[in-house]
């Protein structure tokens, strides 16, 4: 390794380049390069993917085996039951994997390197877009794993879609936040979990009644109120969020 | 570019303790300065607060560049840092974080121009190597990658030196040498030999 002479160190950079005023195209941009950094390490460190399906896996399986749907009649009670078992599959998976993007950035001590290049709202973005894309891929094989061993038969399929990614939406938004105002605190898990459990909560029981609808034969129009419902708590999270995220940020 | 920073009595504490207090001081293009003083007098409390990443607990300190004033916090666009306690991505590579960082402060840089910035810190022809593969010298150097990427006129380098061998020390004289012409440079130290750095002296602490 050699020091390069001075002459060579007069590279092209301009200097004082990051200086200018930032657009919000230059703000979605830095948030698609976090979104696109964050996946580039998760599929090579695996740190939230393999506890996410992994728990989402065991769920359904510990569900399949210890329960044992086969037989009974569909009645209200029975989907609902299997409703609320999916959406707590999802949430305890949701709540072992979502905190992973900025705990992670604490854990290996990047947090400065990040706050000092990043504008705080692209920061969120990004991390949003990531804990979208792991829901998404949560969301997809845990239902699946539902269908398959639970043996949930689902009555309207777009409905049950459009809840579930609605529900998803919830727990993204929710979980990201979260996670920010937990990332440098002593007992992150459990500062997570009494934090999650009052934003949650409201959410879930608002998705797991729309589930269930989904899996009987009513469809869209029956779980129109609760798509409507989990959509604008979705909303207002994301808005909140947006306004508080600078302040957890900086502090 | 005009670029000076404004201190008026700084102070920093943890809990009761006071690190440091009525630090007031000026800095102008061109100059270095040199913060010293024995372990735990506050030396690289005083960078993070220059790079806004800790709050004072009385006083401001304040940048004056492009024909405005930048408080520490919103400084990011015009301060480069380098300090033990910074840390880059070790599952990616050299080139992969500082295209990264190039990527998040919106800066356009073609690969020639990060191939470049590797070889003027020592780390040519490493630059596909994952940082988990780098030793704690090659990840300092790329520190200053990191931290020279946007070229700002405002570099806090927190113990300069630490685990760089001769080559990268000379590598860390050629930096200041370049920031001393187009900005300003503050350097955190215990070791006497970077006094030589200084035009103006903070000590911290018992002397």
């Amino acid at each position: 390794m050699q020091a390069q002479p001075e002459q060579q160190e007069q590279q092209e950079i301009e200097p004082g380049q990051a200086i200018r005023s930032i657009g919000v195209r230059d703000l979605l941009a830095a948030a698609w390069a976090i979104f696109v950094k964050d996946l580039r390490s998760e599929l090579r460190t695996r740190y939230a993917l393999n506890a996410l399906v992994l728990f989402a896996a065991s769920a359904a399986v510990a569900v399949s085996l210890g329960v044992g749907f086969i037989g009974m009649r569909r009645t209200d009670e029975y989907l609902l039951i299997q409703s609320a078992l999916l959406w707590i599959a999802l949430l305890f998976a949701a709540l072992n994997g979502l905190s992973r993007g900025f705990v992670y950035e604490e854990e290996t001590r990047t947090m400065a390197a990040l706050r000092l290049a990043a504008p705080a709202i692209s920061v969120y973005l990004g991390k949003l877009l990531f804990n979208l894309a792991l829901l998404l891929l949560l969301d997809t094989v845990t239902s699946l794993l539902f269908i398959v061993l639970v043996r949930v038969e689902v009555g309207s399929p777009l409905a049950f879609v459009l809840v579930l990614a609605a529900g998803g939406l919830c727990l993204a938004t929710a979980t990201t936040i979260l996670a920010a105002i937990i990332a440098r605190a002593s007992f992150k898990s459990a500062l997570f979990a009494v934090l999650a459990f009052p934003l949650l909560v409201p959410p879930l029981i608002v998705a797991i009644q729309g589930t269930a609808l989904t899996l009987d034969s009513a469809g869209m129009t029956l779980a129109l109120p609760a798509i409507r419902t989990l959509l604008a708590y979705a909303v207002a999270m994301f808005v909140a969020s947006l306004m508080l995220f600078r302040f957890v940020w900086e502090a | 570019m005009e670029i000076s920073l404004t201190v008026e009595e700084l102070a920093a504490s943890y809990g009761a303790r006071t690190v440091f207090a009525g630090v007031s001081l000026q800095v102008r293009r061109g100059e270095v300065l040199v913060v010293s003083g024995s372990n735990g007098s506050g030396k690289s409390t005083f960078l993070r607060l220059l790079a806004g990443l800790q709050q004072p607990s009385a006083g401001i300190a304040v940048y004056a560049c492009a024909g405005r004033a930048w408080a520490p916090r919103e400084a990011g666009p015009i301060i480069g840092w380098v300090a033990p306690d910074l840390a880059l991505y070790r599952e990616l590579t050299a080139r992969e974080n500082l295209r990264f960082f190039a990527d998040v402060r919106r800066l356009s840089l073609g690969d020639t121009e990060i191939d470049d910035l590797l070889v003027q810190v020592g780390l040519g022809g490493r630059g596909n190597d994952r940082l988990s593969a780098y030793s704690s010298g090659m990840a300092y150097r790329l520190r200053y990658a990191y931290a020279l990427i946007h070229r700002p006129p405002v570099l806090l380098l927190d113990e300069p030196t630490v685990t760089l061998d001769t080559r990268g020390a000379e590598v860390v004289d050629q930096v200041i040498a370049r920031q001393r012409r187009e900005g300003i440079v503050v350097v955190a130290t215990n070791d006497p030999r970077e006094l030589r750095y200084a035009d103006l002296l903070l000590q911290l602490g018992s002397p």
